[in-house]
């Protein structure tokens, strides 16, 4: 009988700082996620100036020192730096980690929209990513650089495609779902293009899993990389990346183990950061994981 | 001990156990064995909080903070959890509102009986199953071998329900808890389930705490009414006392709001100007295939119909009717199989859909399910002018436009930048419906517009859609289930069942004197034809001066 009665000005759409701030303070977990790539990335990016020395200048008189007060974590078999070599890596696995994100991303969202929205090129898109995620990811990846040379671009593209297939297929499921409730209905009748339809409605929709899979498609690229570059199969020897510098510490492990296992723990903690912090981003954006429920 | 089966005194339950935010406030309850008991209110009152609370199936966030539920003297609040279990299916046991989630989908229905009594019982195979069988029976399900060994999915919605009520009695309980056990149902489905409890609760001597939201389901069944609002009792009355002399401002809006199944008088006629047309519309699903023709299933059959300016036409029919399929053949959501859909003089049935666009400003549709037809993430604003920013008005007029039209449908034009979410569910179709006259459409089709909504609510926005057909003379194509809502509104009625046109013509005529079997079917079966709730008496009581029921046969 109310029906009429003014609603109470409910708590406005939070805006994208509030959202982040939730994020980080959701959990302790989330917030030493945060602090550990807040870290891992400015360090990355003023590389030159914490780094202690030239990470690429050799220095044959200092060749597999153990840890010192100079060297901190030891030298590397031609006397470089492991510390300043391991900061410097960090910048590559940064830019292949967010770069094959941010393309897995775009592509696969364009390509899903298309497959879910297009009925007829559903059948066509959905086989040949089915054909692809047949091949694991590495296999793929290997091929696609041998082919085409070793090198930061061709390593980024090698990581990217095989993770298209998994964000087409999410956001194939999305617009599914989504194409099929009366609010579509509701702009279909409304006269709105398919474009229009796509943007307003479906496009909203993706976006919240799609910084999850964005998250986790980041933290798996790193470790394909130093996968490759481990297998010689990455980037240029003489680049510092965490993947080479434990490819070259590999025949020295008996003699300074730290240079395989100081890289090694970096990309470990690097992942489950950014782990963590996808599973945090994923419990804010969607609560229903993490409470309710009868629990008898 | 009292005589009393269930005593539930003074429950408040409370969100987090806060006493702030109290959903139940202080509700006392009693039923006696054999007792069909009824608990009535609007979505929000706590019927179905006061019952999960019975059968210790609060979820995590609502806590009792005070108060005791007592079976047969024994207080549910404190028991253990293995306590209750027994209690679940010996003392007392519940039906849900949803059939096909009620079951498992995975598990033949004869098992999912059966688990009750290996659970509860120490009974031998052959005498389970034998017991099984018998309560399959008992519930009237037909062929029960076979029954016994299919899946929920083999079976009808009324089936199902019947599989549940077994289920839920087999142990033989004293109290059966219904929480609005025929809402998912059609009308003739849900007349066989509440003749179904009744005979159960004669048999057996089965209470029944029946919650519902339906007037016509409380006349039919109820020997107690107990009427809530907002977690309070509004009163406590025998059921005929309720009906008729009901104590509460709140019963009485609440009665004055069931829809009367007698026919409103039609509407005069502003012009015979015709603004939509069928002809011989058909949508066929399936038989088509490479190899083999598949399953062809014939959605709506030759429907002819004419709709007129400033006009209702009421399409009724039970689930699978076809009824749903018409309005969006017309709407172009499917694509007709064949036959002519006329609107003006334009046969929009083939058009393609960059041609249809155009046109689409002169029919307009509100859905069923305010919660979903209006895009969560966007203000209603934005939802508002979508359709006006297509046909190239400018965003400001839209929007001037958008909060004259809000206010026009009873909200405040000030809303225009809230959210969906921030609304009531009556609200959120009033925008809908403001939505579909930004357009200024000719035709407006309801697709079980009110369906969702409250009583009381119901009653308003049909209120506001006979308002807004008089003042802009809508075309409206009204689809429903309930003959209710479709006698107070329509002043045409078809009648659909299984794709085929059944009965068309006045609603005076179709409703008060139908031809077909299955239109009087349909009209029996609707609950509570007897009586006159807006007027507090049956219908045979009504002065001979008034409208007669519509079909007492």
């Amino acid at each position: 009988m109310t029906d009429q009665t003014n609603t109470a000005p409910g708590p406005a759409h939070p805006t994208a700082l509030t959202k982040v701030r939730e994020v980080v303070f959701s959990s302790p977990i989330a917030l030493i996620a945060t602090v550990l790539v807040t870290i891992i990335v400015l360090a990355a990016i003023f590389a030159p100036v914490v780094s202690p020395h030239d990470p690429v200048r050799l220095t044959p008189s200092e060749r597999l020192k153990p840890p010192s007060e100079l060297y901190w974590l030891g030298t590397d078999a031609y006397g470089r730096d492991l510390v300043s070599r391991i900061i410097y890596g960090g910048r590559i696995s940064l830019v292949v980690g967010v770069g094959a994100a941010v393309f897995a991303v775009l592509s696969g969202l364009f390509l899903g929209l298309m497959a879910g929205y297009i009925r007829w090129l559903d059948a066509v898109l959905m086989r040949m990513v089915d054909g692809l995620m047949a091949i694991p990811n590495i296999l793929l990846a290997i091929a696609i650089v041998s082919l085409w040379g070793a090198g930061l671009w061709t390593v980024l593209i090698a990581i990217t495609i095989p993770e298209v297939p998994r964000v087409v297929r999410l956001v194939r499921s999305v617009v599914l779902s989504a194409r099929e409730e009366p609010y579509v209905e509701a702009a279909i009748a409304a006269g709105s293009s398919t474009f229009l339809i796509m943007r307003r409605h479906l496009l909203p929709n993706t976006i919240a899993p799609l910084i999850i899979q964005g998250t986790y498609i980041c933290a798996s690229a790193i470790l394909v990389e130093a996968i490759l570059s481990f297998l010689g199969a990455g980037i240029n020897p003489e680049t510092p990346s965490w993947g080479n510098i434990m490819a070259e510490g590999r025949i020295y492990f008996q003699i300074n183990p730290g240079i395989v296992l100081w890289p090694g723990l970096v990309v470990s903690v690097t992942i489950l950061a950014i782990n963590l912090l996808g599973d945090a981003v994923r419990d804010a954006l969607d609560p229903r994981m993490a409470k309710r429920g009868i629990d008898r | 001990m009292s005589d009393q089966l269930l005593e539930i005194e003074n429950l408040r339950i409370a969100l987090d156990g806060n006493p702030d935010q109290q959903v139940v406030k202080g509700l006392n309850l009693s039923i006696r064995p054999g007792q069909t008991t009824c608990l009535v209110g609007e979505s929000g009152s706590g019927k179905s909080l006061t019952a999960l609370a019975t059968m210790g199936l609060l979820p995590k966030v609502l806590q009792t903070i005070e108060g005791s539920i007592k079976i047969k003297g024994e207080e549910v609040l404190t028991a253990s959890p293995g306590r209750l279990r027994t209690l679940r299916a010996t003392a007392m046991s519940m039906i849900f509102q949803e059939p096909m989630t009620a079951l498992n989908p995975v598990a033949r229905v004869g098992q999912q009986i059966e688990e009750v009594l290996e659970f509860h019982s120490d009974m031998s195979q052959g005498a389970r199953k034998k017991r099984t069988l018998e309560m399959m029976e008992a519930v009237h399900l037909p062929d029960v071998e076979k029954m016994y060994r299919s899946f929920p999915h083999q079976l009808s919605g009324g089936q199902r329900q019947r599989i549940m009520i077994a289920m839920a009695l087999i142990m033989r309980p004293q109290l059966l808890i219904a929480d609005e056990p025929t809402t998912a149902l059609d009308v003739t489905t849900q007349a066989q389930i509440l003749s179904l409890i009744r005979e159960l609760r004669e048999q057996q001597g089965t209470a029944v705490l029946f919650i519902t939201h339906d007037m016509g389901v409380v006349s039919e069944i109820a020997d107690d009414v107990t009427v809530l609002k907002l977690g309070e009792v509004m009163e406590t009355q025998q059921v005929e006392q309720l009906l008729r002399h009901p104590q509460t401002d709140y019963t009485r809006d609440l009665l004055r709001s069931v829809p009367s199944q007698v026919p409103r008088p039609p509407s005069p006629a502003a012009s015979d100007e015709v603004v939509l047309r069928t002809e011989d519309l058909c949508k066929t699903y399936g038989g088509t295939g490479l190899i083999r023709k598949g399953r062809e299933v014939r959605a709506a059959q030759d429907v002819n119909l004419t709709l007129t300016h400033g006009r209702t036409l009421g399409i009724v029919g039970e689930s699978g009717s076809g009824k749903s399929t018409v309005a969006r053949c017309i709407m172009r959501l499917i694509d007709p199989t064949s036959g002519k859909i006329m609107v003006g003089d334009e046969d929009i049935a083939v058009m393609k859909q960059s041609d249809l666009k155009a046109r689409r400003k002169k029919f307009q549709i509100v859905f069923q399910d305010p919660m979903r037809s209006l895009n969560p993430r966007r203000e209603i604003g934005e939802s508002i002018i979508e359709g006006p920013l297509n046909f190239g008005v400018s965003r400001a007029e839209a929007m001037e436009r958008a909060r004259d039209l809000l206010e026009l449908v009873g909200l405040p034009g000030s809303a225009i930048d809230r959210f969906p979410h921030q609304f009531s569910g009556g609200q959120r179709q009033r925008v809908a419906i403001a939505r579909a006259l930004a357009m200024d459409p000719d035709i407006l089709v309801a697709d079980e517009a009110v369906s969702a909504l409250d009583v009381s609510v119901q009653a308003q926005v049909l209120d506001l859609l006979a308002d807004l057909q008089e003042r802009f003379g809508l075309g409206i194509l009204f689809i429903t289930h309930d003959l209710g809502v479709a006698a107070q509104i329509c002043d045409e009625v078809m009648v659909m069942q299984t794709g085929k046109v059944i009965e068309y013509g006045p609603a005076g005529e179709v409703l008060g004197n139908p031809k077909q079997d299955y239109t009087k079917a349909l009209i029996a079966a609707a609950p509570g034809r007897h009586w006159d709730f807006a007027n507090f008496r049956p219908f045979s009581e009504a002065p001979a001066s008034a409208a007669t029921p519509a079909n007492q046969s």
